[in-house]
């Protein structure tokens, strides 16, 4: 094996930067005037909720596992965001509090009754759309003055959504893939049975991750009213499948633990990019959906093409 | 040395079963530092439970774990303590976490190894034992641990469980450590095993190589059936008293030594295999009507033999092709190759001949049930009723039904996976008749057999040794002897030779 | 401890959809206490009615579920919503192309279903990830063939599936059928019992001489024309194809088919509690919609059942 020549493993960690840059120099060509501190900022408006959504989804595939209840989640919590949080910070952050321990109590039932993740997120995301709907039966809602401030803040040189994202890829980063406690929580996705074996807890680990993707999805919902202002519960459904579709484009694996928190924030944005990208083509926007699909399966076939060309 | 022997744990009437199946009858052993000891015994011996259950993996059904250095005993012990007593073990199968890197999985083990500059240390850490074991190992502490070849993460392994931060190392156990190592570096190993008890630990060393046992170890327990048959210094063993003790004693030699001459009377060649790897142009054949066996130690190629020939994979021969030769396999590792565990008995033998049963596309339910009740009392599957569930057989009956299952449909090969393994020796000569009797009605059996005894039943032997035949043996000129002669001979040469030094 | 295991799963094969029946009728029964008895028979015939869609896709979500962990279709909605606006195109309303508009309806589904497979064969992908991708593309297929085209089911179609003598449905009784063939599929033939043998133990399922390949091609295919059949009746019951008439029908196909006693781990699957199961979700709808709660409050409840049966049901087998 010669050190010299680029490892698959380069290559596919390179895949998700390149298909952004892929993604970024096509959408200059159709339309130059997007090269600019306004144009950016225009295309990148939603990537920040998406790319905690990712996040999120990140921490639950870590553990092998897959959640179908982000959306409806991240939807909840933009109707308490734009109802409690506003209305009654106190009340508003403490029901937060309670989601992210929620999903804890997820991670340790989906673990210790060894079921199937994705029906039991399923069925959550009824719970969380219900819940919803109860706190805001219709559109509405007003985001908190502080959040509308964060989220439209002005930045110097490039929009700030840009500096949160690489702040927040470069936060998760260290805390999964340098600290080392994060290395044990990989580990758990890689090979549990030796995790164990070497006396950690995989309830605990189990329940970590699943806290952490309940703030991540706390966080995607809070920024989103940031952006919308108002709230609904339907708001973020299709996150679900766009966070999933992030993961994967940013090179995360489904089972093994193999994750990067780098790929899955450059991912949601060539996705959130995808978005606008087509719309300068002048496709239709009745291939928006499908184009996202057709992207998740070219990225899967080149990682098979590049895991022969590396096997050989 | 044996002034600074003293005992570090004390194994009393320790047994483990697995549901109506007996893995470790009433073990007493005691682990002594400043000693390397040698553990032998055939696959399915117990030597695999006993190891778990010393590395607190595994509960004992019955009896007491004792250590020396504290009064932690049962109930209650499990990794954690296992740990903080000092004992370290390298599994068979990879416990590395793939998705990580050298030194990350270097601190899973580890968790005083945290805060800042963890990975400077995990990486010191594992670097110089890596170093101090292996020198001139070349492997990148910052390589994730699913690029490395076999032999470098075994190695990452083995170096890992000899690495100290804050609790000790009292015992460390080598489930066949050198399995995927070269000569050189598995004398490296060897040779730091040999320091490390010199310095007061203790080793548990198991390997299926002989040689090795015997240069290291200072004692050697033998084991066979669940039990320790011999416990004696190393000296007093030579490779011939241990293989001795290793196998059977009970040799039947009914005279029914099979001296047919099918390979000359030009009767059709069935299976004609080449094993991957194999430059000799030696290839496994099997002739209707004979019964084929593949010996060897376990563990080198006849499993995947059989799978290729199953799987039609590398196969030429004049008469094979998957429609006009039927197969059917029976596993010898039931749980995972094998039983269907919501499934009735009846159902999991009926599997095997669907396609024969079904009348109108639909499968007959009372031919079902006739084929069902004819195997249970042709084999004699110890049960009530055949509509019980499968789990609810012993082991053995469990292992009938699987023959059943390969025996009932219509193939004319049938392979077998070394399928004795533990069971009765009752159920055993009854399954040896069910066979000989098939071959009288024409078919064709390929036998994986780490049984010596089973070889007396075979026309003809292949003996493997690392993936591919070594010997050729024709039934009359088997003897025990020259199979194992064939599985063990030339160790030093084979391991020198065989391969490349880890790259 | 053997004998406890297989008493256990003696218990648990012999009657799992017995509960799924008995909650229908306990929610059956609560709504028309509250009502005081009027309307229990329309309750009855309308659950009946919108059950059997549930029905349809449920019996092939069951097939795939069954096949083992990982193993769960996710482009149901897509395909019916797909295989729903292709078919109303091309009948055009007239009653001659009931047939060829059914036709199509299933090649439709057919060819979903081999995308499907092809997927997680040639990107060896989880079903999951690989049915999720194909379901993007099917559903802008679906969008963009039907955009802003609302065209009526021929007559004769809507009146099939929506005359009921005496309260029941004639599609319903079709149902029941299939549910009854499919039934005889599962366990009495090479093909059912193989779906079985993998989901139970896929290697040792190859080792006795299962086509493991082709089965599971088999039953992602048989999912997905099932899912286009469904699209076409649905389409047909509802007076034309909609962008988002297979919305509700991903959960409802998983739950069905988890309600109704199939085990999620695969291995072991039950048909006559899929029809419990539907008529259960529906009645608990009817119910709670009687007892004048919010669709929040339904939502929620619905959450919480699934989670809750499936907790009591148990995960996957060690």
């Amino acid at each position: 094996m010669s050190t010299f020549l680029p490892s698959p493993r380069l290559l596919r960690s390179l895949l998700p930067a390149f298909s952004l840059t892929v993604i970024l120099i096509a959408i200059f060509y159709l339309q130059p005037r997007a090269m600019s501190y306004f144009g950016l900022n225009l295309l990148l408006n939603l990537a920040l909720p998406i790319a905690f959504a990712t996040l999120a989804q990140m921490c639950v595939i870590t553990v092998n596992d897959l959640d179908l209840g982000i959306g409806a989640f991240v939807g909840f919590v933009a109707c308490v965001g734009a109802t409690w949080l506003n209305e009654a910070p106190l009340l508003g952050a403490a029901v937060l509090l309670l989601c992210i321990l929620a999903y804890a109590a997820l991670g340790a039932l989906i673990h210790l009754r060894n079921l199937p993740s994705i029906v039991v997120t399923l069925g959550m995301s009824f719970f969380w759309l219900g819940l919803a709907l109860l706190v805001l039966p219709t559109p509405g809602g007003k985001a908190p003055d502080w959040v509308r401030a964060a989220m439209t803040f002005k930045a110097p040189g490039l929009p700030a959504t840009i500096y949160a994202s690489a702040l927040v890829a470069f936060v998760v980063h260290l805390a999964l893939m340098r600290s080392s406690y994060g290395t044990v929580l990989r580990g758990v996705g890689g090979n549990p049975r030796s995790v164990a074996r070497a006396g950690w807890s995989i309830l605990k680990a189990k329940m970590t991750m699943y806290a952490l993707a309940g703030f991540f999805g706390v966080l995607s919902g809070i920024s989103l009213i940031g952006l919308t202002t108002s709230a609904d519960a339907n708001i973020a459904l299709r996150y679900t499948l766009l966070s999933i579709a992030g993961v994967i484009l940013g090179g995360g694996e489904f089972v093994g633990g193999r994750i990067s928190p780098v790929g899955a924030v450059l991912g949601a944005m060539t996705l959130t990019l995808a978005g606008s990208f087509l719309s300068f083509l002048k496709i239709s926007p009745d291939w928006q959906i499908g184009a996202q699909g057709a992207i998740l399966i070219i990225v899967l076939a080149l990682r098979v093409v590049i895991n022969r060309t590396g096997a050989k | 040395m044996f002034e600074s022997q003293e005992r570090l744990i004390t194994m009393d009437g320790v047994c483990k079963t697995f549901g109506a199946v007996q893995a470790l009858g009433s073990i007493d052993l005691e682990i002594l530092t400043g000693q390397v000891l040698g553990i032998v015994g055939h696959n399915g011996a117990g030597k695999s439970t006993l190891i778990s259950i010393l590395a607190g993996t595994q509960r004992p059904s019955q009896g007491n774990l004792k250590f020396e250095t504290a009064a932690s005993v049962l109930p209650g012990y499990g990794v954690n303590q296992a740990q903080a007593n000092g004992i370290r073990c390298v599994f068979q199968e990879l416990s590395l976490c793939p998705n990580l890197t050298v030194a990350e999985n270097a601190r899973i083990l580890h968790p005083a190894i945290k805060g800042v500059g963890w990975k400077a240390r995990a990486r010191a850490l594992i670097s110089n034992k890596l170093q101090e074991i292996f020198p001139g190992h070349g492997i990148d502490p910052d390589a994730l641990v699913g690029d490395l070849s076999i032999a470098k993460r075994q190695m990452v392994e083995i170096a890992r469980a000899f690495t100290k931060v804050d609790s000790p190392i009292r015992l460390v156990i080598l489930d066949e450590p050198t399995s995927s190592l070269d000569a050189v570096i598995a004398r490296q190993l060897l040779e730091h095993v040999r320091n490390f008890v010199d310095q007061g630990g203790a080793c548990i060393l198991i390997s299926h190589l002989l040689e090795e046992i015997l240069q290291t170890s200072h004692r050697v327990v033998v084991m066979r059936d669940g039990g320790i048959v011999e416990d004696r210094e190393a000296s007093a063993f030579t490779r011939t008293n241990l293989v001795e003790a290793m196998g059977s004693v009970a040799k039947e030699q009914d005279g029914t030594q099979r001296t047919s001459d099918i390979r000359q009377s030009g009767e059709q060649v069935l299976v004609s295999l080449q094993p991957k790897g194999q430059s000799d142009g030696h290839r496994l054949l099997a002739y209707r009507g004979e019964i084929v066996g593949l010996a060897g130690l376990g563990g080198h190629g006849q499993t995947d033999a059989l799978l290729d020939v199953y799987r039609n994979k590398g196969c030429t021969g004049p008469a094979l092709r998957e429609e006009s030769v039927p197969m059917a396999l029976v596993p010898g590792d039931r749980q995972v190759d094998g039983v269907f565990p919501l499934w009735s008995i009846a159902m999991n033998i009926v599997i095997g001949s669907m396609r024969q049963l079904t009348r109108g596309g639909l499968i007959d339910p009372k031919a079902e049930a006739q084929l069902a009740a004819d195997w249970k009392r042709k084999i004699a599957i110890r049960t009530p009723d055949v509509n019980n569930n499968i789990l609810s057989l012993s082991g053995g009956n469990q292992q009938k039904a699987l023959f059943a299952r390969a025996l009932a449909s219509n193939a004319e090969i049938i392979l077998m996976d070394d399928p004795m393994r533990g069971v009765d020796i009752g159920t055993k000569q009854e399954v040896y008749e069910m066979i000989r009797e098939e071959v009288g009605l024409g078919r064709t059996f390929v036998w994986y057999t780490t049984e010596m005894d089973e070889l007396a039943h075979c026309d003809h032997i292949y003996v493997f040794r690392n993936g591919t035949i070594v010997a050729d043996l024709a039934g009359a000129e088997v003897t025990e002897q020259k199979v194992l002669h064939a599985s063990f001979e030339d160790q030093s040469k084979s391991h020198s030779s065989a391969k490349a030094p880890a790259s | 401890m053997t004998a406890l295991l297989t008493k256990r799963i003696r218990t648990v094969s012999e009657k799992p959809w017995i509960w799924a029946f008995l909650g229908a009728f306990l929610v059956w029964l609560a709504t028309i206490l509250f009502t005081g008895g009027t309307g229990a028979g329309e309750i009855l015939s309308a659950a009946l009615a919108f059950a059997t869609f549930s029905v349809i896709v449920g019996i092939g979500q069951m097939y795939v579920i069954t096949l083992g962990p990982g193993n769960v279709d996710l482009s149901i909605p897509a395909t019916m919503t797909f295989a729903g606006a292709v078919s109303m195109k091309i009948m055009d309303s007239q009653d001659v192309m009931i047939l060829p508009g059914l036709v199509i309806a299933l090649i439709c589904g057919l060819l979903v279903g081999i995308f499907n497979y092809g997927l997680i064969r040639a990107l060896r992908i989880p079903p999951i990830i690989a049915t999720l991708s194909s379901s993007f593309l099917v559903q802008s297929c679906a969008i963009a063939y039907g955009r802003g085209i609302k065209i009526k089911p021929p007559e004769l179609l809507a009146d099939f599936t929506t005359t009921k003598i005496a309260g029941f449905p004639i599609l319903a009784f079709c149902v029941v059928l299939l549910a009854v063939v499919m039934s005889v599929v599962l366990h009495r033939t090479v093909f059912g019992r193989s779906v079985h043998a993998i989901g139970q133990n896929a290697r040792a399922a190859e080792l006795a001489g299962v086509k493991v390949d082709i089965i599971r091609l088999a039953t992602y295919v048989q999912s997905a024309v099932l899912a286009g059949l469904c699209g076409y009746l649905l389409s047909g019951f509802s007076g034309g194809a909609s962008l988002n008439m297979g919305a509700e029908y991903l959960l409802a196909s998983i739950a069905v088919v988890v309600i109704g006693g199939t085990s999620v781990a695969g291995g072991f699957a039950n048909l006559p509690g899929i029809w419990g199961a539907a008529l259960f979700m529906f009645l608990l709808v009817t119910m709670l919609n009687t007892f004048g709660l919010s669709a929040g409050i339904r939502l929620l409840l619905t959450g919480v059942i699934i989670v809750g049966v499936i907790t009591l049901a148990g995960g996957r087998r060690e």
